[in-house]
């Protein structure tokens, strides 16, 4: 057998296993929905609402009358094809869209219950409860050490010992620990592409948020590390609300337990991922799903 | 099967693709200015090595009964700065050759200048002597001669063929140099300082003058006392300085000039001596070092054509960095504002035309400004409360290095705005996006993020700016700068930072030298070297920001410059 070969052989191993947990899982819930139908095993605690939210850029809209519930300690996917909105939607949840010039909304979303544009919540307290990974990459000219720590360090948090611990904690969440650990104190922008997204997560987790925001995390990562961030976050949903966005539908399927569709802008559908894929409620979103638009 | 063509055959590139002149154009562009420069940095830099480097003193035996002899013998000796075609030349004596010659002959004293013009057909012989010497001078410049003796003060006489008579000639010099050391302790630091106490206890006296009473009187004995106590000690400082100027003639040395006559000059004006002639090359590039040495570290003389220009140095090294003190925080955070804060609309730039504009304002503007505003309103504020009993000698009211460097400091600021701006404007988006979703606020994304990545191109335009400021004179003229400060900006007494002083500056020393000097050309070798010195002082001080920069730029790349 052949190096290559072998590298090929882990790879699909590593794939497997976030699957086959996730297929544990969800046999294990079939079994539950099967044994008493009206009970689910994660109960849908609404976290975050987003109620008739309208976007603008200057004049062109991006998000037409979204009304969209996500569920606490759950993951949740939007899905659909580039352009419909999927950033704009997950930007406006922390606000990121306020730095734009000319932008505005119409419409609200809340966080338990407490809307996000409350006057009585400052931006930075809500972003320091919602972590965020983009779609590109974004390390800061800083070390690893210091990327990891931003978010507390700005928080005033200056304490070697918490920061050390968050430093590790953070790392091995993003399975960047092994590579990370002897090279603490040089340049995050010596990584490779995909460490440095894995490393942007790590800075997202690091300060502990409620709520994890990814803009496609695995657009620049192999199937290894996809497999890994997967599983990260199989293992942060258990405190996190984690909402991501991703092209890939396969990663929905494996990941989500709900999954929204947009589409030009409006949501399409939205609803548990098992049932959104086996047997979608609008053609349209059969059609994406399998491939056949979009 | 097809076969494939080969790529890039010859005959495929017979025409030239399209826009190659004008390539050829813009590099012909290039190449012209580029030439331009170094021809002009070349010259400046030839001629600027050129003034320190000895050259050969030639000795000139003239024909006889020819007009260019100008003492009892038929000898010139100096050293040949030029040899040209004569100009309008029609004597029947110049039939032959055309050719006039510029010899430096020294000896102002004696002659009454320092160059001669001469024709070349007036020449019998050149040669080179060993015995001539050239001798640096206090006053009148150099002297060319022949040592002939010396006269001690207790009567002594030592004659040049004797033993060990260069070496009491070096004795005699060296002795001469420790005295004006002394002497330069004694009147500069010395009485000096007892000046400034009795200026303190003057301006106290003056300020008590108002009041009355016992308390009032007997404060006004103590001062009296203790003034009286100064002058004294005062008294005894000048009578030593006095005595050691005595000894500084006691000396004297004899030397002979090439045309006949001979001098005696008192060993205290000699500053030294050499044998151009019995150089060789160690010799003079020791000799070359020495005096690019005290070029930096002396003192101007001789209306700043001999000596050094280390006040120059000094003052616009001080001036710099107290312009790039000021201009720093106020350009940045002027930019940060414009850039980060304030609402991008019409205001802004209007404002942004405004400043780039300002970098275009001819300097003398500033420069008047920087005398209404700093020096008569500001300072002129400044002493009325806190110089009062000074008045009317102003103490702030007048031109200084302060008001220098805060009107440099306001023309260079447009170039600080600009180069901050662009610097902020280059730091990625997702960069302080990142920042902001951490939950860091505004001010926090800037100090933390924005601005250590725009470090290195805001460090681009404070090199733009500091050799600016280093080289600009206009201004200054208005504001300061002066011929020749008797003090420096920054020295042992307190408050050692007097930001009130005049000062001099290297590029208003050029000026002075070059277009205000009695004898421009003795003056002329100084303009070159002084214009290296200053090119060489930008140069450095560039350098040094280069290298924080690149430090900075390996610290914090982010690919964005
Ligand atoms: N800063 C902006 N200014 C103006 N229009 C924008 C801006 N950002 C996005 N848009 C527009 O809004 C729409 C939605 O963009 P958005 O980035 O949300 O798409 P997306 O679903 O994330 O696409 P992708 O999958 O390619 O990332 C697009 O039509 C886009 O052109
Ligand atoms: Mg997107």
């Amino acid at each position: 057998m052949t190096e290559k070969d072998d590298d090929m052989e882990i790879m699909e191993q590593e794939r497997q296993k976030p699957r086959e947990r996730h297929f544990r899982q969800k046999t294990e819930e079939q079994a539950d929905i099967s044994a008493e139908r009206t009970e689910v095993k994660e109960p849908f605690n609404p976290l975050i609402e987003v109620v008739n939210y309208n976007f603008f850029y200057g004049a062109t809209q991006a998000l037409f009358d979204v009304d969209l519930t996500m569920p606490e300690k759950q993951v949740t996917a939007i899905i659909g094809p580039s352009g419909c909105g999927k950033s704009t939607l997950l930007r406006s949840i922390n606000r990121m869209n306020d730095l734009l010039d000319n932008a505005y909304h119409r419409g609200d979303i809340r966080i338990r219950e407490q809307s996000i544009y409350d006057a009585g919540l400052e931006v930075t307290e809500l972003r320091k409860r919602i972590g965020m990974v983009f779609q590109k990459s974004n390390p800061f000219p800083k070390t690893i050490y210091e990327n990891v720590v931003y978010s507390l360090r700005v928080a005033g948090q200056n304490n070697k010992t918490v920061l050390n611990e968050a430093v590790e904690r953070s790392l091995k969440a993003a399975a960047l620990w092994d590579e990370a650990k002897d090279r603490l104190d040089e340049s995050a922008l010596s990584l490779s592409g995909g460490q440095m997204q894995r490393l942007c997560i790590a800075r997202a987790v690091a300060n502990r948020p409620e709520i994890l925001l990814m803009d496609e995390p695995c657009s620049a990562l192999d199937p290894i590390a996809t497999a890994k961030i997967e599983e990260l976050m199989y293992q942060l949903k258990k405190d996190y609300t984690i909402v991501i966005v991703t092209h890939n539908m396969q990663q929905a399927a494996r990941v989500a337990d709900h999954t929204a569709f947009f589409y030009m802008g409006r949501l399409i559908e939205f609803g548990e991922t098992k049932k959104m894929f086996m047997s979608p409620d609008k053609k349209q979103t059969e059609e994406y799903i399998t491939g056949r638009f979009g | 099967m097809l076969k494939q063509p080969p790529l890039l055959k010859p005959e495929v590139r017979k025409y030239r693709p399209p826009g190659e002149s004008f390539v050829w154009f813009t590099a012909t562009g290039l190449s012209l200015g580029l030439v331009m420069i170094l021809f002009l940095l070349g010259i400046i830099f030839v001629k600027g090595v050129d003034v320190f480097w000895p050259k050969k003193a030639a000795l000139i035996e003239l024909k006889p009964d020819s007009p260019a002899q100008i003492g009892p013998e038929r000898f010139l000796a100096g050293v040949v700065t030029t040899v040209q075609e004569k100009i309008g030349g029609d004597s029947a004596a110049l039939a032959e050759s055309q050719k006039e010659w510029q010899l430096f002959v020294g000896n102002k004293d004696v002659y009454g200048y320092g160059f001669k013009y001469f024709d070349a057909a007036f020449i019998q012989k050149v040669s080179y002597p060993e015995s001539l010497a050239r001798i640096e001078r206090l006053e009148y410049g150099d002297a060319f001669g022949y040592p002939v003796m010396i006269k001690l003060a207790a009567g002594q006489i030592r004659t040049a063929g004797q033993p060990g008579f260069i070496g009491e000639l070096k004795r005699l010099v060296h002795e001469s140099e420790k005295r004006w050391d002394k002497i330069r302790d004694i009147e500069k630091r010395q009485i000096g300082k007892i000046n400034d106490r009795l200026e303190d206890l003057r301006l106290k006296e003056k300020s008590r003058t108002s009041q009355h009473g016992l308390e009032a009187r007997s404060h006004r004995e103590l001062i009296a006392q203790e003034a009286a106590g100064l002058q004294g000690q005062y008294q005894l400082l000048a009578q030593k300085a006095q005595e050691l100027r005595k000894l500084q003639k006691q000396d004297l040395i004899v030397y002979r000039l090439a045309s006949g006559e001979e001098k005696e000059l008192p060993a205290g004006q000699v500053l030294g001596f050499y044998f151009p002639n019995q150089l060789n090359w160690a010799g003079r590039a020791g000799l070359f070092c020495k005096r690019v040495f005290q070029y930096l570290s002396d003192a101007p003389r001789e209306a700043n054509t001999e000596g050094g220009v280390f006040p120059a140095i000094f003052g616009t090294l001080v001036m710099t960095v107290l312009m790039s003190l000021a201009v720093t925080p106020f350009g940045v955070l002027a930019a940060i504002y414009l850039r980060e804060y304030a609402k991008q609309g019409f205001f802004v730039r209007a404002v942004r035309i405004a400043v780039n504009n300002l970098a275009g304002v001819p300097s003398i503007v500033f420069g008047v400004f920087g005398l209404g505003f700093f020096v008569y309103f500001v300072g002129g504020s400044i002493d009325r409360l806190f110089f009062k009993e000074a008045l009317p000698t102003p103490t702030f009211g007048t031109g200084g290095i302060l008001w220098a460097s805060l009107t440099l400091a306001l023309l260079t600021v447009p170039m600080v705005i600009v180069a901050t701006e662009e610097a902020l404007a280059a730091v990625p988006r997702g960069m302080r996006e990142g920042s902001l979703a951490c939950g860091a606020s505004k001010w926090q994304t800037i100090q933390r993020i924005v601005l250590p990545a725009s470090a290195p191109g805001i460090l681009t335009g404070l090199i733009l700016a500091m050799a600016r400021g280093a080289s600009e004179v206009a201004p200054l003229m208005l504001v300061g700068v002066v011929k020749l400060a008797p003090t420096l900006p920054l020295d042992g007494t307190f408050p050692f930072f007097h930001l009130e002083r005049k000062f001099m500056h290297l590029g208003f020393h050029i000026y002075d030298l070059g277009f205000q000097s009695p004898d421009s050309e003795a003056a002329k070798p100084m303009v070159f070297a002084t214009t290296l010195l200053l090119i060489g002082l930008v140069v450095v001080l560039n350098l040094g920001a280069i290298i924080i920069r690149e430090n900075l730029r390996k610290k914090y790349s982010t690919g964005a410059f």
